[in-house]
């Protein structure tokens, strides 16, 4: 109880720390001292009258948002005394791994750049920056020369890490038994299984009722679609961010989705917000970076060339861009097993004085990065707001789908968690996967790493990205990846290579399901 | 009724020739016995001629009406839906209501349109109450965006001046009749582009009026960034969203082709502009259709062999309203994407499975009234018979305005939100 407690107040420290430094806490001194004015307000019962004024006037549920999302993101609780890397991730072997990982990529980053003599960084001549103030709309027209950058990696390459990963200090044993896991990752962590995924998950069982189901033409919508309707505009009066949470596993209606992930994320468009995006743009303009580059060719493999979001080409240069310049970012370090790389000013290499963050975010783009951003253009046609929520969705949950760590939702624990599911319980696909050469990993890890971005109907992704806030939690996306599967168990069975199965899953984007 | 069909075609696109294929329809020559013959409409208009013509026996079928220029020629759809809108005025119709300003509050869904040379002092009149908008000249025979271009200067057309003094010109461009509308240049942009949509719509009779329309429509986008900058008047990828012209830009992608789904489309608007106004645009897209088909059904020659196709193309503004282009009786059948290729194989399939009931010899003298559930991907829009008898069949849910006054709850909508519109 003690353990609990001091547990408890030091989280309460934590956050109140944390939210002392933001604009919430500059805001509501403010309200605080304009509301000694109001007659209510009473010097002997001062502390309760202001209280009770916060409750009317809302500021209270505006402080229980930003606690609780804080709460979201919050790193498990640990002990007092453990150094700032246990908060990145407690496994050393992990550690280790995506440091080494991590020099990879920089040395990859590196040799383009000696190779193709870029600078990572420099300054722009006035003309280029007027020139490209001109174009901000229109990025997708320019056509630098793109052919001699290559992505700095793709998932698969990613993949070959996370199946060399070996835990130093578990011993499996060469004999075969029962409990011989025969995918790909080779790592013992703990994920659910189906009874502790249906507790998890309990929203989602057969008997409650879902948004891109029980809302098809076939059923009547008194039966559940109007009433979720009504109880979503409430939720969205009553600015409750927990509420909203708990409201969208069931799925969000699409009118109302928009303002409902930006409550969920605790995102609103103060007039700070705006200024700090276009204080970002002014950087773009500025400075070239290299990975601005990486960017372009990113949105020019995928989102340009993908029938729902080749429209928006635009929109994603301008959030990347400035996402890339973007030094808020840095904070989610504390909490990512992954460090921002670093890099030296030239001919000052290894004093540390003279590093900076590269890029300035610390963010490397990979194959495919620029999918996590093109869903949101659905939503939100505000640069400075579809930024926002897409800063807030990486720093809360896409940054685990391409770091090695070994939490629940971290990408090593999906993989896993897809493939014992996968093994538990279809035992015969799995094997006869295994034995054409088509580990089922292979074809599924590149939907989980891009949350299925571009493999799914734009209209299926939102359902589905619904959950992921709904549950704070990645694991639907093995899960999803697991169903897929058992759906397409028939054809499965009948195909003889990696190359067919792809092929059999491939009309995942144009199936209903 | 034994013996398989014999179609003939002057269209060689594999779309068509693979239906008739799969149904096991026999090919044969025009000069032969044939069931049904997918024209090209030069050769409507030979078939139906009074020289060249010929009677058609009642197991032919053709994919056209013999008059289907009063809907799909840019000049004559404007003149039969302002006599329609006029008619309506003079019986007191509610339809034809106006506001304070004299724009029908339900009918004004084409753009001010003047045919010239014959209308041109109108246009000019018109041209100085705004002298800063910008007009679209249109030949009026023409298609796949042949011959368009904008104009905002009166000097631009001069040569259709009847005035002109430079007779020469005359006698070239009499021929050549062109109709000049007012540009929408506040068209909505979606990812800063502008779009149109192309919807198809399949008429079996117009007399009674019976039409379908087709829930896989697209949106074509242009691939240059908007501006209504008239130094881009002449940039004819920024204003003109026809695939035959797109296609030969730079940034043009073969891979989805710059089109949307129309579910896109909807998924879009209602995620950022909400259910009820996206609702309410697609019920006038629907409405506009289905006037345009009411203005031109007493003109049209409802002849029983014959059947049509037309693409819509409708334009949205930036505040949801759409605005009827015009009609194509020929809509492409070439397909510039893997997509478009399987979206108008079934495209035919659905037509046919229509048209051509159970794909046996035809029998022109049949009611048209085809099963539910060989529509496929068509719905139907409106059903005149049905709607005028009692109409209570709601499952069918195509009413006509004038029951029920006010825009908002007429006709029906496609898909999902049927059931919440109509309600």
């Amino acid at each position: 109880m003690l353990q609990e407690e001091s547990d408890l107040s030091l989280i309460i420290a934590q956050i109140v720390q944390k939210l002392k430094g933001s604009n919430l806490y500059a805001q509501l001194e403010r309200q605080a001292w304009a509301s000694l004015q109001r007659p209510e307000i009473k010097l002997e019962s001062l502390k309760e009258d202001i209280k009770e004024f916060f409750k009317i006037s809302g500021w209270e549920k505006k402080l229980q948002n930003a606690v609780y999302s804080e709460l979201s993101v919050f790193p498990l609780p640990s002990h007092p005394a453990a150094p700032p890397e246990h908060l990145k991730e407690p496994l050393v072997y992990m550690r280790k791994a995506q440091g080494s990982w991590e020099k990879r990529i920089l040395k990859s980053l590196n040799s383009m750049c000696t190779e193709l003599s870029i600078p990572l960084a420099r300054k722009r001549p006035v003309g280029e920056q007027k020139e490209l103030l001109n174009k901000w709309n229109e990025m997708g027209t320019d056509e630098p020369d793109l052919s001699l950058f290559r992505p700095v990696y793709a998932p698969k390459d990613f993949l070959e890490v996370l199946i060399n990963l070996r835990n130093p200090n578990y011993e499996n044993g060469d004999s075969l038994s029962f409990r011989t896991h025969l995918g790909l990752i080779q790592v013992p962590l703990k994920v659910k299984d189906i009874p502790e995924l249906k507790e998890f998950f309990v929203e989602l069982g057969l008997t409650t009722g879902q948004l891109g189901i029980d809302d098809s033409t076939q059923v009547p919508p008194e039966l559940f679609e109007n009433e979720h309707v009504r109880i979503g505009q409430k939720v969205l009066t009553e600015q409750d961010s927990a509420a909203a949470q708990q409201y969208i596993r069931q799925g969000s209606p699409t009118a109302l989705r928009a303002e409902l992930w930006a409550l969920i994320l605790n995102i609103s468009s103060h007039p700070e917000d705006i200024l700090y995006y276009e204080q970002l743009k002014t950087n773009v303009i500025q400075h070239d970076l290299l990975v601005d580059s990486l960017i372009y060719k990113d949105v020019k493999l995928t989102a340009s060339n993908d029938d729902y979001y080749f429209v928006f080409e635009d929109y994603l240069y301008q959030v990347l861009l400035c996402f890339s310049r973007d030094t808020s970012v840095l904070s989610h370090f504390a909490y990512n097993s992954a460090s921002p790389p670093k890099s030296y000013i030239r001919g000052k290499l290894g004093l540390e004085e003279y590093a900076v963050f590269y890029p300035p975010n610390g963010v490397i783009p990979f194959h495919g990065f620029s999918m996590y951003v093109a869903p949101l253009c659905f939503l939100y046609h505000e640069p400075s707001k579809l930024y926002q929520i897409f800063r807030e969705m990486y720093v809360r949950f896409f940054f685990r789908l391409h770091s090695i760590s070994s939490h629940p939702s971290g990408i090593v624990s999906l993989c896993l968690l897809f493939e014992t599911l996968l093994q538990t319980y279809l035992p015969q696909l799995f094997y006869h996967l295994r034995e054409i050469g088509a580990q089922p990993l292979r074809i599924s890890f590149k939907w989980m790493v891009r949350a299925f971005s571009g493999y799914l109907a734009t209209d299926q992704l939102l359902l589905l990205w619904d959950r992921i806030l709904g549950y704070n939690s990645l694991e639907i996306l093995a899960v999803l990846a697991a169903a897929v599967f058992a759906f397409r168990a028939v054809n499965l069975m009948e195909v003889t290579s990696l190359a067919a199965a792809e092929k059999c899953n491939f009309i995942l984007k144009i199936a209903a399901y | 009724m034994a013996g398989k069909v014999k179609w003939v075609t002057d269209i060689e696109k594999s779309v068509l020739i693979n239906n008739f294929e799969k149904r096991g329809w026999v090919q044969v020559t025009e000069n032969e016995d044939w069931n049904f013959y997918w024209m090209s409409v030069q050769t409507i208009r030979n078939v139906f001629s009074v020289e060249t013509g010929y009677r058609l026996s009642d197991d032919q079928i053709v994919n056209h009406f013999p008059n289907h220029y009063e809907l799909t020629r840019k000049d004559l759809m404007v003149k039969n839906i302002k006599r329609y809108r006029k008619e309506l005025e003079k019986e007191g119709s509610p339809l034809a209501e106006k506001d304070e300003s004299g724009k029908y509050l339900y009918l004004d869904f084409v753009p001010v349109t003047y045919m010239l040379p014959a209308d041109y002092n109108l246009f000019v009149e018109e041209f100085r109450k705004s002298p800063s908008s910008t007009w679209i000249m249109k030949p009026c025979g023409k298609a796949q965006g042949k011959g368009i271009f904008l104009i905002n200067k009166l000097s631009q057309i001069k040569k259709w001046s009847r005035d002109s003094k430079t007779s020469s010109f005359m006698t070239q461009s009499t021929k050549e009749a062109y109709v000049i509308s007012l540009y929408i240049n506040n068209p909505l942009l979606i990812g800063g582009r502008k779009f149109d949509l192309r919807l198809y719509v399949l008429v079996s009779t117009y007399r009674p009026l019976r039409c379908y329309m087709y829930k896989l429509g697209f949106c074509r986008f242009c691939t240059v960034k908007y501006t209504p900058s008239t130094s881009e008047l002449d940039n004819m990828f920024v204003h003109l969203t026809n695939v035959a012209i797109q296609k030969h830009g730079e940034d043009y992608n073969h891979i989805h082709g710059g089109k949307w789904t129309v579910n896109n489309l909807r998924l879009y608007l209602e995620s950022t502009r909400g259910k009820e106004v996206t609702g309410k645009l697609f019920d006038e897209i629907h409405w506009i259709i289905v006037q345009s088909l009411k203005a031109v059904a007493p003109v049209m020659n409802n002849d029983k062999h014959c059947f049509e196709c037309y693409g819509y193309d409708i334009i949205i503004d930036d505040k949801l309203k759409p605005w009827l282009i015009e009609v194509n009786a020929s809509p492409s059948l070439t397909s510039s994407t893997a997509n478009d290729r399987i979206l108008k194989y079934n495209l035919i399939n659905d037509t046919l499975n229509i048209a051509v009931p159970n794909g046996e010899i035809p029998d022109c003298k049949w009611n048209k009234s085809p099963p539910r559930e060989v529509l496929g991907n068509y719905e139907i829009l409106y059903d005149e018979e049905l709607a005028q008898g009692d109409g209570a069949d709601r499952e069918l849910r195509s009413r006509p305005g004038q029951s029920l006054g006010p825009k908002g709850s007429r006709l029906r909508d496609a898909g999902r939100t049927v059931l919440t519109t109509w309600k």
